[in-house]
């Protein structure tokens, strides 16, 4: 008896243990994440913060001091370049591992490893999609260079270096949460970031859409909806600017320009509305008399940040500003001589192409009129608790045929991937972007600029610049495929060489500008060009909302300061509102309205068209211009089966302003013949009831602070260690662009000078971890519109009262 | 005395080895001079209780319990103190059971002899 009471109660014990060692679904291993010594409680930090500190590792070459200011922010100084890029990896795994785990993970479809199954699609998409593919590629353009080689490696022994000398109570909360540790960092991860950078900003594609729109409509329908060049626009490029440059011979189109669908699936559409702003002011309209640089990049705000600020010195760099966690170099910043900034461009470097094969074996292809040998790469996905996934992908000259079949596509997911097409993607390319980087943190001049931006791939960004030699410019930069025009706006017949990308702009051609005697440079993601500039980049571009209150105020500035910047980059004004609101209000009959629409009616008229966080009037006019877009286009636009693009707010403007009558306003679904004045008046109706059915009579609840959902989230959704919903103003479209959790995710302004002083904010805080006071000591600052002056040291000596700790590492 | 031996070795133990050393801190101790099984449960559920208790608040407090704040959240709890209480609470629990195994065990075999 006695026994068996033993035998149970130790059995019961054991039992115990192993349960609480153990993760269960989602559910964390309950004993070793709440145990004090092994557990989540490690993870909080000391409200002190930490104490200077020695380290001594391997691999250094010298010894490293790093400098830290109030923000946690890193100041690194180096007497050699490896060394500087071995303490970057380091100190950037000391604040961000976790998320550089995931994000590599993510890019590199292995995130099934860690959660199991359910994220097998993704991984697989991911793995299809050729990211990996595009990462061995770029890994060979970087190991090509001895400098970019150096640093990689270098950076890479940094954040092992630390990975080594964790235990597993040191692990960020989230390897505790998911129950995994760290695995040794590779050079190819820090490529992956750059993967998942053009995944989000040239990973799109319209080409579906557009040829259903094409099928459903007509040529001349397509061409008056969705013309290659919009109704308004503030290009880039000042318009009239002259091409210095012989252009190469233009592609002739093919003879099937227009390819047939295979299949009727929903493509994901391009997201109106985001993107980015930059701007440089001549020293001339500025009040120091040297230039100021603004940028702004609108990404998805998350916890940990996708920036990292640190300064970089060694003896041939000494550069501030923002990183990639996981990848060495500043991405944007200044330094004493030079500073600069990017936007997406939006260039069309992603495009489908219809795969006609032999037989069922897949083995061969028809390409200019012979059957060719397709290529097949196998991938393996590891599956947490399953067996591992075997998955072969065929790849013809273009790419990766990234879904065969419809059964091979998973319902309802990745609907932008057309089926039985080959991918043709900028991203798999050989390519060296961290090349341009190195050379911009080093950079000194106009000249610098340009032989350092040569050397970028992609994603294609607007690269503004501005020197102490009063020199501003800006270029639309990035490997462009010659292309004839509209190539790649439809889907392409494979088989025809026509169709294939010719080459390359050459990059001294690429759009450019320098010192325009307006006086200023900027971009916000529009076209890049008048209609004058010879190479075909892409039909369509965000619409020139941004770009064009961006360039009215420029025009009007004069000797502005840090601070007009700053106040810019929080500028709520919509330009869509100034277009349209008036012949809105004209065409609408106060006769008809409610009390409560009356009310509101009164509301819009004295709204200032500023999407501030506290206006009534944004609300009601977002609203009704929504339901007008809606009312106007919905009825033919809704062809069951078949997914289409609508026409842009650029052109629902056009007919709104100049076509009253078009027929695009008449209602196909009704008898009788609506006119512009009848869906404007319906939309009305429809906005202010929408807004009196879900907030009551018009009156706070009506703040557009509140209508809009503005939230900042863990990069994991988990509740609790992002912000939750804050009230804020701004807009898609409107320069502090920033709805959802999406917005500026880094805001910079600097003065050039015989002292470069730079000024920046990003939402959250250095550290990664959600048990650091400075996980989000940065949010307020930049949800109140504020920026912080950025610490820049001139040498590792230099006396600063917000040096708060150092950091000493030397060599082993 | 048992309670006081469970509660300095489970101290010492915890932040050099994986967490569930607690069940061995409790277990031998009891082994050799558990008295009985009520005694033995009770001094390694309090013990370690206590012990994951001290610690969790030791790490907390200077950090205004902003982290485990957080958690709470995460873990859909009230507050805080909740998760402090659940916490030391898996930790007794697997103290006592501990405590009590080695008690039973010993007077499995003392029978026997």
């Amino acid at each position: 008896m006695r026994f068996v009471k033993a035998f149970i109660s130790v059995i019961f014990t054991v039992l115990l243990i192993w349960v609480l060692n153990n993760k269960f679904g989602d559910i964390p291993p309950a004993g070793k994440f709440l145990s004090p010594s092994r557990g989540f409680w490690q993870n909080a930090e000391n409200k002190e913060g930490q104490s200077s500190e020695n380290l001594t590792l391997t691999g250094l070459q010298d010894a490293v001091t790093i400098r830290y200011d109030e923000h946690r922010i890193p100041h690194i100084f180096a007497k050699n370049d490896h060394d500087l890029y071995y303490a970057q990896g380091f100190v950037t795994a000391r604040d961000r591992l976790w998320q550089m785990d995931i994000q590599t993970r993510s890019a590199a479809g292995r995130l099934a490893e860690i959660v199991g199954p359910k994220a097998l699609e993704i991984d697989r998409y991911h793995r299809r999609m050729g990211m990996v593919y595009g990462a061995e590629n770029g890994l060979k353009g970087i190991m090509a260079n001895p400098q970019t080689r150096e640093m990689v490696l270098a950076y890479t022994d940094g954040v092992n270096n630390y990975i080594h000398s964790l235990s597993p109570k040191d692990y960020p909360i989230e390897f505790k949460l998911l129950n995994y540790k760290p695995e040794e960092w590779k050079p190819i991860n820090c490529i992956f970031l750059l993967k998942l950078m053009s995944e989000t900003l040239a990973g799109g594609s319209d080409q579906f859409a557009m040829t259903n729109n094409l099928r459903v409509f007509g040529p001349k329908a397509v061409n008056e909806l969705f013309p290659d060049y919009p109704f308004h626009e503030s290009p880039i490029i000042p318009a009239g600017t002259k091409w210095a440059f012989n252009p190469l011979p233009i592609p002739k189109p093919s003879a099937g320009y227009l390819a047939q669908m295979t299949e009727n699936i929903k493509p994901k559409e391009k997201v109106d509305g985001i993107g980015s702003n930059n701007w440089a002011i001549a020293g001339s309209k500025s009040a120091t008399g040297y230039p100021i640089l603004a940028n702004d990049p609108h990404l998805n705000l998350t916890f940990p940040a996708i920036w990292y600020q640190v300064q970089l010195s060694s003896p041939t760099v000494n550069v501030n500003g923002v990183s990639l966690p996981g990848a060495p170099c500043v991405i944007i910043g200044y330094n004493q001589k030079i500073s600069w900034g990017v936007t997406n461009v939006d260039a069309d470097v992603l495009d489908w192409y219809q795969v006609k094969f032999k037989d069922n074996t897949k083995n061969e292809y028809w390409y200019n009129n012979a059957w060719n040998p397709v290529k097949k790469r196998i991938e393996v996905i590891k599956v947490l608790g399953a067996p591992d996934e075997t998955d072969t992908v065929i790849y013809t000259h273009h790419g990766p045929v990234v879904y065969e079949t419809t059964s091979e596509k998973p319902k309802n997911e990745f609907p932008h991937v057309p089926v039985g097409d080959a991918l043709r993607w900028i991203a798999h390319d050989e390519s060296n972007e961290f090349l341009c980087f190195y050379k911009l943190n080093r950079g000194k001049n106009y000249n610098d600029y340009r032989a350092a931006i040569a050397n970028f791939s992609a994603p294609a960004q607007n690269f503004i610049f501005a020197s102490n030699d009063n020199d501003i410019a800006i270029t639309p930069n990035g490997k462009f495929p010659l292309k004839f025009k509209e190539q790649g706006k439809y889907i392409m017949d494979g088989s025809d060489p026509a169709n294939d990308w010719h080459g390359w702009i050459p990059p001294e051609q690429n759009p450019t500008v320098k010192n325009p005697p307006r006086g200023f440079v900027s971009s916000a993601n529009q076209s890049s060009t008048d209609p004058t500039y010879p190479y075909y980049i892409n039909w369509r571009f965000e619409q020139y909302y941004r770009g064009k209150r961006i360039n009215d105020r420029l025009t009007a500035m004069q000797k502005a300061t840090v601070d007009s910047m700053r106040i810019m980059q929080m500028d709520n004004y919509s330009i869509l509102a100034q277009d349209v609101l008036p012949t809105m209000l004209k065409y609408l009959d106060p006769s008809k309205l409610s009390d409560d629409q009356a009310k509101a009616l009164d509301l819009i008229k004295k709204w200032d068209k500023f999407y501030n966080a506290n206006s009534i009037g944004a609300s009601i006019f977002d609203n009704w211009w929504y339901n007008f877009y809606n009312l106007v286009w919905n009825d033919e636009f809704t062809v069951k089966g078949t997914y289409l693009k609508l026409p842009s707010y650029d052109e629902t403007e056009k007919l709104l302003l100049t076509d009253p009558n078009s027929k695009w306003f008449d209602n196909n679904k009704t008898p009788l013949k609506e006119t512009c004045a009848d869906m404007v008046n319906h939309a009305f109706y429809a906005a202010v009831d929408s807004l009196i059915h879900s907030r009551g009579v018009p009156g706070d609840k009506w703040q557009w602070g509140r209508v809009k959902d503005t939230y900042i989230d863990h990069m994991a959704g988990l509740p609790g260690f992002g912000t939750g919903k804050f009230i804020a103003g701004g807009r898609g479209g409107v320069i502090n662009a920033l709805r959802y959790n999406n917005g500026p995710s880094w805001r910079m302004v600097v003065q050039m000078g015989p002292v470069v002083k730079g000024y920046g904010v990003f939402p959250g805080g250095e550290s990664g971890n959600p048990g650091s006071f400075y996980y989000r000591d940065m949010f307020d600052t930049w949800n109140n519109g504020k920026l912080n002056e950025l610490l820049f040291l001139n040498s590792a000596n230099e006396k600063s009262a917000r040096v708060k700790s150092t950091l000493v590492l030397s060599k082993k | 005395m048992l309670f006081f031996i469970i509660l300095i070795l489970t101290f010492a133990s915890g932040y050099f080895l994986p967490w569930w050393v607690v069940a061995i801190a409790a277990f031998l101790p009891a082994l050799f001079i558990g008295k009985t099984p009520a005694k033995s449960f009770f001094a390694g559920f309090s013990a370690v209780f206590i012990v994951w208790a001290a610690m969790a608040l030791f790490k907390s407090i200077p950090n205004d319990n902003m982290l485990a704040k957080r958690v709470a959240t995460l873990m859909h709890l009230p507050n805080w103190i909740l998760l402090l209480v659940i916490t030391a609470l898996i930790g007794g629990l697997v103290g006592g059971m501990s405590a009590l195994s080695g008690v039973l065990v010993r007077k499995a075999f003392a029978k026997s002899k």
